[in-house]
């Protein structure tokens, strides 16, 4: 008898589709948190499927930290033609200009807590109802507590322990005048299935995830990257390594890994074969041990 | 670097055997004492998903509370109240692979008031692990937790027999456990129960098998769950298409195209395929069933698809496609196994929006039949005090038809919310009878 079942990859790219028609049938202005970073692309592309042969019916919402990755603005500005959508980016260095936001002081500086501001304020400004995020369950202890469909008040804040309970797949995006959602379409996926997936679609990522060689310093335990936005030192020893990026966000706070990964498939051999988390290197995680719980309350991706 | 992204190839054994795998969804419940975190943390540790920087953290975590050994159960507590107080508070899902399957485990915490957590980590799962101490035998919550099993129609029950070292693995013991439960789940809607004696903390029948158990000639539980018969878990007779949203590109390649999109709830599609539409009525036959990827031949479920019709007929939302020699149940009067989820109670004549597969519509609670005692599946009669965690036999009236099968036929279309109108609070879950 013939099996009729999918793998793992094509069931969570069913569930997610399905997410993300629920959230267009469901609110009046969605956007796609888009940061240029794998997981964002990975759900526009999955956009793209559940809404084939139409175009996206979302526009890509970039929060512009004014620290970025050159390759990662090209890439966006690449793919927002190709896929002929709108795109909306809030500015962190215009929330700075007016004075709703104070930059960080001192060697270990970066915009990634005000980033906030910004989001809530762009959020407002545009009357997203929602946003859809590619936060993933397994990537921190406290996004692993997060619904697909995750209601935030009129301050933008999140309340973990008051949580709408999410059962089947029946999605509850209701909401008051004032209130909007996140909602993350890949919450059950991991990182070796996003990178898996990238890899059987062959999706197109920016090339910062693939080994390269690039003037680092050595800093927190990771290999942070040179730019105009870091602040240097006696200390610090500028050399030239091969690595690449297992996550992308702020340049200031993204650190490398040392690898020789230079296509997809030797990508997932790393990922399979990793000893420590992707946000290791993600300076963000490490104030503190409840750092993601604390920005997420506030209102953070 | 140059601008090419390099393709990929087939030359990669690791990731290519990864590919193939399937997806199991199961659920834990259980109270610390019976080694729940133990059993999880052993099952993320053999299989390698704990990394080094996660271990690291709740190294220094136990250490600031003191404890003089490594707790593995602040893995699975994410939240600052939930590591503070030690307990688990929510629903927490966690991931591991091996080579052949994808695992998601919710772990829901097993009390009796976190009974509404544990109906919802039920809700999607493929499997349950039943945790009981070998040194107390069946319990009130063993049974709590197979009701829940049983109620939310979970495919498959393991049984683990826990703490086999410390009761030197006696086979008497197990048998006797295995027997008592037997007896026990006779009661109950559940098909297919395995039994294993393990040692969670020792690892014995966990990953590897023991040499202390050689009485025992089943399986271990990794080998279980990854062997688990799964891909009849879903309804692949009954052809049920919930539409949730009819794509219209309106440009010049796909000018009159109009494709109804959705998730398939049950049975198989096939092009050519007689359907009719309802509640409308109307009678079609399939054109063509797309994806991005191109036109496919057959759609079940659980598969996102698009269909698309030989005739042009007034389709939108919340209509199901189904076959002409097929069809739900349209139904008004809805009778429902109703786990209540939200601190306050039901009011009053009070109406709520009633959510059912891609349709929404306001709803009344008519009559409550009975609550039922879920230690032992007793129907409580003269208290229809609904509270919190509360499971209870109800009557719903509608305000149009809802167009479903009994919970028992198909998961997706004999499911239910309701939410409250006021606060827009997800506050019950219902189970079609």
């Amino acid at each position: 008898m013939k099996s009729y079942s999918l793998t793992h990859l094509r069931e969570l790219e069913a569930e997610s589709i399905y997410v993300l028609r629920e959230v267009f049938s469901q609110f009046q202005n969605p956007a796609i948190l888009f940061s240029g970073g794998k997981d964002s692309i990975v759900v526009t592309h999955l956009a793209r499927k559940a809404f084939f042969p139409a175009r996206i019916p979302f526009p890509l919402f970039h929060i512009d930290s004014g620290h970025n990755f050159p390759e990662t603005m090209k890439f966006r500005n690449d793919l927002v033609e190709e896929l002929g959508v709108r795109l909306v980016v809030g500015s962190v260095q215009k929330s700075i200009d007016e004075g709703r936001a104070v930059e960080e002081k001192g060697r270990n500086a970066s915009r990634n807590v005000i980033q906030t501001i910004t989001l809530l304020d762009a959020i407002e400004e545009n009357q997203f109802d929602v946003c859809i995020g590619g936060a993933r369950r397994d990537e921190e202890k406290a996004r692993a507590k997060e619904r697909f469909f995750s209601h935030r008040d009129e301050f933008g804040q999140w309340d973990p322990k008051n949580q709408r309970p999410e059962l089947w797949n029946i999605f509850n995006g209701k909401y008051q005048q004032g209130e909007h959602f996140r909602v993350f379409p890949l919450s059950n996926w991991t990182e070796m299935d996003v990178w898996q997936y990238i890899l059987s679609e062959n999706i197109k990522i920016p090339p910062l995830y693939f080994a390269h060689e690039r003037e680092v310093i050595r800093r927190n335990g990771t290999w942070l990257p040179i730019s105009e936005f870091i602040q240097l030192d006696e200390k610090d020893q500028i050399i030239r390594k091969k690595i690449r990026f297992r996550t992308l966000g702020d340049i200031t706070i993204t650190g490398g890994i040392e690898s020789n990964a230079d296509t997809l498939a030797k990508i997932v051999e790393e990922v399979a074969a990793a000893r420590q988390t992707e946000r290791g290197n993600r300076e963000d995680d490490k104030r503190s041990e409840t750092s993601m719980e604390d920005r997420k309350r506030e209102g953070y991706f | 670097m140059s601008n090419k992204q390099p393709t990929a190839n087939s030359q990669w054994p690791i990731a290519n055997g990864y590919l193939d795998m399937e997806l199991l969804r199961f659920t834990t419940a259980g109270s610390v004492d019976d080694g729940k975190s133990t059993l999880i943390g052993r099952l993320l540790y053999d299989s390698k998903s704990i990394f080094e920087d996660q271990l690291d953290q709740v190294k220094q975590s136990s250490n600031r509370m003191g404890l003089d050994h490594t707790d593995l159960a602040l893995l699975t507590d994410g939240l600052k109240d939930e590591r503070e107080q030690g307990i688990t508070i929510d629903v927490a899902y966690r991931y591991f692979a091996t080579p052949r399957r994808k695992f998601i485990i919710a772990d829901t915490p097993g009390h009796i008031q976190y009974t509404r957590n544990m109906v919802t980590g039920a809700s999607t799962a493929n499997a349950a692990i039943i945790l009981i101490d070998a040194r107390n035998g069946v319990l009130e919550q063993t049974c709590r937790h197979s009701i829940i099993a049983s109620l939310l129609q979970i495919p498959h029950i393991i049984v683990c027999i826990n703490k086999m070292d410390l009761v030197e693995y006696n086979r008497d013991v197990y048998e006797k456990i295995k027997i008592d439960y037997e007896v026990f789940a006779s009661k109950l809607d559940v098909h297919d129960v395995q039994f294993i004696p393990i040692s969670a903390l020792k690892g014995d029948n966990v990953v590897e098998r023991s040499k202390n158990t050689p009485w025992y000639k089943g399986s271990t539980l990794l080998y279980t769950l990854e062997n688990l018969h799964i891909s009849s878990d879903h309804n692949h007779i009954d052809c049920r298409f919930p539409v949730q949203t009819v794509i219209r590109p309106k440009n010049d390649k796909f000018h009159d195209y109009r494709g109804y999109a959705g998730r398939v709830a049950g049975g198989i599609f096939k092009p050519g395929d007689e359907v009719v539409v309802l509640p409308s009525g109307f009678t079609s036959r399939i054109k063509s069933i797309d994806t991005y990827d191109g036109p496919i031949e057959e759609a079940f479920a659980p598969m996102s698809v698009t269909i698309t019709l030989t005739d042009d007929i007034d389709i939108s939302r919340g209509d199901m496609i189904v076959r002409t020699n097929n069809q739900p149940e349209v139904m008004q009067d809805i009778e429902v196994m109703m786990c209540w989820l939200n601190s306050m109670g039901p009011r009053p004549r009070t109406k709520y929006i009633l959510r059912h597969t891609t349709t929404d519509m306001k709803a009344m609670i008519k009559e409550i039949r009975y609550k039922l005692d879920i230690n032992t599946l007793h129907r409580i009669e003269d208290d229809k005090n609904i509270k919190m965690n509360d499971i209870c036999r109800i009557s719903l009236r509608s305000t149009k038809p809802i167009l479903a099968d009994s919970y028992k036929k198909n998961r997706n279309t004999g499911s239910l919310i309701l939410v409250d109108e006021g606060t827009n609070e997800t506050v019950a879950a219902g189970m079609i009878i």
